[in-house]
């Protein structure tokens, strides 16, 4: 199946009640998926005015308890932005998927990475995270669907679905989740249990009137619901980071790549590897929480990071920060739609000269 | 038939519009102001009948509206909680 | 004696925030006597606007969601959609459904969305201190038309109910005004029959355009802000039914 169509059906599979979506290519089969779909399963599907619409619906009926999701692609994403700042506030679950394309601005409809700042730094105004996923293959796509959607549930949180053109486009051979879900590492895993939704708005019978919102004028109160978030997200990050690492322990270099840039960088290493490179990668999973104890750890033996995104350079910045100075992070991307080969990376790779030790820090003491 | 008004005080924000409204004349502002500072409005005078269009225009909804049903007596029109109701008249 | 007028309860017992001689208490009272005389509090979620009626689930007492700026009709439509069985109403301002809100609103009208709309049109932004609204009448002076609206500079002001009833899937489109005792007698028969079409199941959104008091930012006394509406505000909202396909008009 195709990436797009693939997600859209493990989305019903994982128990999406509503979808609701505007056309933007690399995306438009899963709104046309979806519009086939979910009539068919007695579910929802509408075909919003635009994105702000679009995230406004998920944003009511998320409010009502009920599995919503929306897709788009960087342009429509931006649009999304006031929604999930909004989504965030009201602690509302929700499922956005955002086949990247190239950008700023109208950019080209071919696969890209540039949004990664916007996804793992909240993305709208406001001190707030979202759940970030970035599957590498059609059949990771599958299989982090119903995890969004049940780490939604659980955090009360938006879980966001990196994927970019070509993954949105490509066709591989899957399995559709049936029964328990692969985890990313193969073995199957029970569904988490959802927690009742006693928030949400169904109608006041017998009890008194649920509110949702996010604005607190009180003193003190909305400090007091960030704290909150903050505690929440703490706990995100102590419990869901997803990643995958390979060859790492003596490797000299390091590849840190996600998505499709982590396809093409896995053709890279191998065939470096062949070539007698020690070389391994770091493939982030989620984006946030971010792997960041996985590569300080790497990072405390001395060796050469090397970060390949189709952007100028988002997740450098998270690869630097995990690093914290330890061993020298490079980077080697291609922004704007333009995608690396196989042959280009390892050109890089074979390129990189190794330090062979750390070279010493002189330290000064003032003399008073 | 008489009527009367039970003006809330507290929620009442001394806007004016039963003042306008009040086909009798029977409501007025009162001096004294409320724990918000508004000066609410209070009944003015006995001739109440119940129309409750004071209550219909309150934005407040500070007004509630009574009729007198026995066709015996007139009752002036009280204010607030605390005040006692006082027996003006009896109807010949 | 007994009572012939009180406070119906789906109105909280909680004094609001507005200003004196405000119409959205008003309308807050019209919709809460609405929604107990057709029983239907249980099942109703409301939707409140970013304007001054933002506080608006601290009135009435039904599961309530506050949404953003203009947002409200795509809200709605999320809510309707996954819950056809609830009573979902949107109450919005002129900044909200007339301004930011333009598209979500005909769209959930375009579509039919069985959904319940009351728009409050009180010719100016309150809550951000009485900026021009797309219902500012020409000659007004608000905070950003110090001179007076003009129609060469600021164009004319804008006529929902009229535009919104062309739409097929606008079934019901009435405005009226808050400005008498009279007046919002019709107003509350109209806020009654919106819901009702709702509880019916009829198949298209209901507008209902409500001409309210603002005399704060008109700088006018409530009463004198009363006169305004009927006599200066009705020349360019006229009041009436525009549509009722449910009456067959």
């Amino acid at each position: 199946m195709c990436g797009n169509e693939a997600l859209a059906e493990a989305a019903i599979i994982a128990g999406c009640d509503a979808y609701f979506g505007y056309p933007i290519t690399p995306q438009n089969e899963i709104p046309a998926y979806m519009s086939r779909r979910m009539p068919e399963e007695g579910r929802v599907f509408v075909q919003s005015e635009s994105e702000l619409a679009a995230i406004n619906m998920v944003f009511g009926a998320s409010a009502t308890g009920k599995r919503a999701m929306t897709s788009s692609s960087s342009p429509g994403i931006s649009l999304m932005q006031e929604g999930m700042s909004y989504l965030a506030g009201a602690e509302l679950p929700a499922v956005v998927v955002n086949v990247m394309r190239g950008g700023p601005g109208l950019g080209n409809i071919s696969p890209s990475q540039g949004d990664y700042f916007q996804a793992t730094r909240g993305g709208g105004h406001g001190d707030y995270h979202t759940i970030v996923f970035g599957p590498s293959s059609v059949q990771e796509l599958v299989d982090c669907m119903p995890l969004a959607f049940d780490l939604a549930d659980q955090y009360r949180m938006t879980a966001v679905v990196l994927a970019d053109g070509i993954l949105g486009q490509m066709m591989e051979p899957i399995r559709l989740p049936s029964g328990p879900p692969r985890r990313f590492d193969g073995e199957k895993k029970p569904r988490r249990k959802p927690p009742p939704k006693d928030w949400a708005l169904t109608g006041a019978k017998d009890r008194p009137q649920n509110i949702v919102r996010s604005l607190w004028l009180g003193e003190g109160v909305l400090e007091k619901l960030n704290y909150k978030l903050k505690a929440k997200y703490e706990q995100v990050e102590k419990s869901e980071v997803l990643c995958e690492q390979y060859k790492v322990d003596d490797a000299d270099i390091v590849v840190v790549a996600y998505g499709i840039a982590a396809r093409i960088v896995r053709g890279a290493v191998q065939k470096a590897r062949e070539g007698g490179i020690k070389i391994g990668w770091i493939r982030p999973i989620t984006l946030w929480p971010f792997p960041t104890e996985q590569i300080s750890k790497a990072a405390n033996e001395f060796r050469l990071f090397l970060t390949v995104e189709l952007s100028n350079g988002q997740m450098l910045e998270d690869v630097k920060l995990a690093v914290a100075g330890k061993a020298p992070v490079l980077f080697y991307g291609r922004p704007g739609g333009g995608v690396p080969t196989v042959d280009e990376i390892l050109d890089k790779i074979r390129q990189l000269s190794i330090p062979q030790k750390r070279p010493a820090t002189k330290r000064r003491i003032k003399k008073q | 038939m008489a009527g009367r008004i039970i003006i809330d005080i507290e929620r009442c924000k001394g806007c004016g519009l039963c003042v306008a409204v009040c086909p009798k004349n029977g409501i007025a502002i009162s001096k004294k102001s409320n724990k918000s500072g508004y000066f609410p409005a209070e009944a003015a005078n006995s001739d109440c009948t119940g129309c409750a269009v004071c209550a219909i225009i309150c934005p407040d909804v500070a007004i509630e509206v009574q009729k007198d049903d026995s066709g015996k007596d007139e009752i002036v029109s009280q204010q607030g909680r605390k005040t006692k109701p006082r027996l003006v008249k009896e109807k010949t | 004696m007994k009572t012939v007028f009180k406070r119906t309860p789906t109105i909280k017992d909680y004094p609001t925030h507005y200003c004196p001689g405000c119409g959205h208490g008003i309308a807050h009272r019209l919709i809460a006597e609405a929604i107990d005389e057709l029983n239907i509090r249980h099942r109703t979620i409301g939707i409140a606007p970013v304007g001054c009626a933002v506080l608006a689930y601290n009135y009435f007492d039904v599961d309530m969601v506050e949404v953003a700026h203009g947002r409200a009709p795509a809200v709605a439509t999320g809510m309707k959609r996954t819950n056809p069985d609830k009573i979902i109403f949107s109450y919005q301002g002129d900044g909200d459904l007339a301004a930011i809100g333009t598209a979500e609103i005909i769209h959930a009208a375009h579509r039919a969305e069985k959904i319940t709309v009351i728009f409050i049109n009180n010719a100016v932004f309150g809550m951000t201190g009485g900026q021009m609204a797309p219902t500012t009448v020409l000659g007004q002076v608000t905070a950003t038309t110090p001179q007076g609206r003009t129609a060469a500079s600021e164009g004319y002001p804008l006529q929902i109910s009229e535009l919104l009833a062309i739409l097929p899937g606008a079934i019901y489109v009435e405005r009226r005004a808050l400005s008498s005792p009279g007046q919002v007698h019709k107003a509350k028969k109209a806020i009654k029959h919106a819901f009702e079409l709702q509880v019916n199941s009829a198949p298209g959104l209901s507008l209902v355009e409500l001409l309210s008091p603002c005399p704060t930012y008109w700088r006018m006394t409530p009463a004198e802000a009363m006169d305004w509406i009927e006599k200066e505000m009705t020349k360019v909202f006229p009041l009436g039914c525009l549509k009722d396909v449910s009456r067959d008009l």
